[in-house]
């Protein structure tokens, strides 16, 4: 089993979740996160005042697959969300040692 | 042929139809009035409490909204008991006198000084939602940093002790500046550039001033929370801002239209003024700069308003708009003083240059108020070839700047010695909500 995590654009989580949806990938976490790579910031002007924004609005989607998976829901993910340009994202790869469905206690890729 | 009717009958209906008529009058204006008033308290709550309220960080939108609706309970009260009295009362050319205190003497019967048509206690109730919406416009300059008792202290003497020589200086029975009833220095002001906007405005620097900034300002950033919150309010304040200035009227006729007409026009022209110059300058219309640019053309065309035409009202509210703009952006961060929601920059900059174009622009054409002593109509503004009116919008605008220092340098001083004016560090951090009130504004994400 891993762990998928990728930060995407907040204008991405449609696309991404629906070519989710279209392999068959039946579960995922969804935050709204802020930060920042390489990506610079925007400024925002209030009155007199000029503010530089930093940390950037971005969406974290998680999900758990089973090994045999992950290449097709990476590559999944990615081709969704690109844009081509700085400040897409990122996705990050763990291995995760098990799972427990809390409804019957089921165990492993079974309980995904 | 009219029937033959004995003369002592005929003068009796006359007199009967007399009265029928003035009773009409009467009415219409009061039903107005009544409304108006019922307008500016809306100015106040919610107009003014929302626009401040979405300015500040979420940790101070409560402490904040309460500045503004405490204004409307503890003046409300200190103007029944005494205020009224001091504003309005006959008194000296300074300031009222003791006898209306109480509310003695302010029933259903006019008082022909102010208004021949509406009763007295209706003027009083009207006078009494400018008393409260005027030190509420201070709270701005000290937002997100002072104590909610000091500011209480603050502003009731304030409003004692600013206000309501202002108020009768300019409106009131035998007034210095009051241009109705020969006042040694005749100032147009229609509807409170000199005694709201003005005294305001000052006030508000001095405390900006006295306080000193915010903790870590400029350089911590600290956007406004809720531009929403912001524009709703602004957009209140106009509508209110019709009951200020038409109702300054004190009839229903065609010099409430004229001033209605005037207000909305100067609001209009400064949001293109203040919009126009921050685009040219920064290169994007901000929604904060067109709602600011609306407030800074209804604050110019206050004293204006019932004395220029509806063009006249283009050109303030212009002019408005472009310097308050620059007053809030270029010269605040110059000097550096945290006026931290702008009162100065717009109460102040923008009563200033409304009671001077008043001046410039008053037309007897709208409101025949000078008259010489055989009653031969006057020019009223520099725009009929009357300069000298100039000058005593200068004293006008002198005497306001700097009983609004005196008065709130040493008040300040006051209530700073007795109470303390700041919260500490620690509850400046915290936020105002939490360390003044015990509540938060929002309880979003976090349950259900």
């Amino acid at each position: 089993m891993m762990k998928i995590e990728a930060i995407i654009q907040t204008s991405k989580i449609d696309p991404v979740k629906d070519a989710l949806h279209e392999i068959g990938v039946e579960g995922m976490t969804v935050l709204e996160a802020r930060g920042h790579g390489r990506q610079k910031g925007h400024t925002e002007f209030y009155r007199g005042r000029e503010y530089t924004v930093d940390l950037i609005p971005k969406i974290k989607i998680e999900l758990v697959v089973a090994d045999e998976r992950v290449d097709q829901v990476v590559q999944t993910i990615a081709s969704a969300a690109r844009t081509g340009k700085i400040g897409d994202g990122k996705i990050f790869l763990s291995k995760i040692d098990d799972a427990i469905r809390i409804r019957n206690d089921e165990r492993g890729d079974s309980a995904l | 042929m009219a029937t033959m009717v004995a003369p002592d009958i005929q003068v009796d209906r006359i007199a009967a139809l007399e009265e029928a008529a003035s009773d009409a009058k009467g009415s219409a204006d009061n039903s107005w009035m009544l409304a108006s008033s019922a307008l500016v308290l809306l100015m106040t709550g919610p107009g003014l409490a929302l626009f401040y309220a979405g300015l500040v960080r979420r940790k101070n939108v409560l402490g904040t909204m309460m500045q503004s609706f405490a204004m409307m309970a503890v003046i409300t009260v200190i103007w029944a008991v005494v205020g009224y009295s001091l504003a309005f009362g006959s008194g000296n050319s300074f300031v009222g006198g003791f006898e209306n205190m109480f509310l003695r003497g302010v029933g259903a019967q006019p008082d022909p000084a102010y208004s021949p048509t509406i009763p007295v206690e209706t003027y009083m109730i009207f006078q009494l939602m400018f008393a409260i919406i005027t030190p509420a416009l201070i709270t701005g300059a000290f937002a997100e940093r002072m104590k909610f008792s000091a500011m209480l202290a603050f502003l009731l003497l304030w409003s004692l002790l600013v206000y309501d020589p202002m108020a009768h200086m300019v409106w009131g029975k035998g007034g210095l500046l009051n241009a109705s009833s020969n006042g040694r220095f005749p100032t147009l002001d229609f509807a409170g550039g000199t005694v709201v906007h003005i005294t305001s405005g000052v006030s508000a620097l001095i405390c900006a001033l006295y306080l000193g900034k915010r903790l870590g300002y400029p350089n911590q950033p600290m956007p406004p929370h809720s531009m929403v919150i912001s524009f709703i309010g602004a957009c209140l304040l106009w509508v209110g801002w019709f009951g200020f200035n038409a109702g300054s009227a004190l009839s229903a006729g065609g010099l409430a239209t004229s001033a209605f007409v005037a207000t909305h026009f100067g609001a209009a022209a400064a949001v293109i003024g203040w919009s126009a110059a921050e685009w040219l300058v920064r290169g994007k219309p901000s929604a904060l700069g067109a709602i600011s640019g609306s407030v800074a053309g209804l604050v110019a065309i206050t004293p204006a308003s019932g004395f220029v035409s509806p063009m006249s009202a283009l050109v303030i509210g212009a002019i408005a708009g472009i310097v308050c703009f620059g007053m809030t952006t270029s010269i605040k961060s110059r000097f550096g003083y945290d006026d931290s929601l702008d009162a100065f920059g717009v109460h102040g900059a923008g009563g200033t240059v409304g009671a001077l174009l008043t001046g410039v622009f008053a037309s007897s054409f709208i409101n025949p108020i000078f008259k010489d002593a055989g009653g031969k109509l006057l020019p009223s503004g520099a725009i009929q070839g009357n300069f000298h009116q100039i000058l005593n919008q200068l004293a006008g605008i002198a005497i306001a700047w700097v009983l609004a220092i005196v008065g709130t340098l040493i008040i300040l001083k006051i209530v700073d010695l007795t109470i303390g004016l700041r919260v500490s560090a620690e509850h400046e951090g915290e936020g105002l909500d939490l360390t003044q009130h015990g509540e938060e504004g929002y309880h979003w994400g976090t349950s259900t």
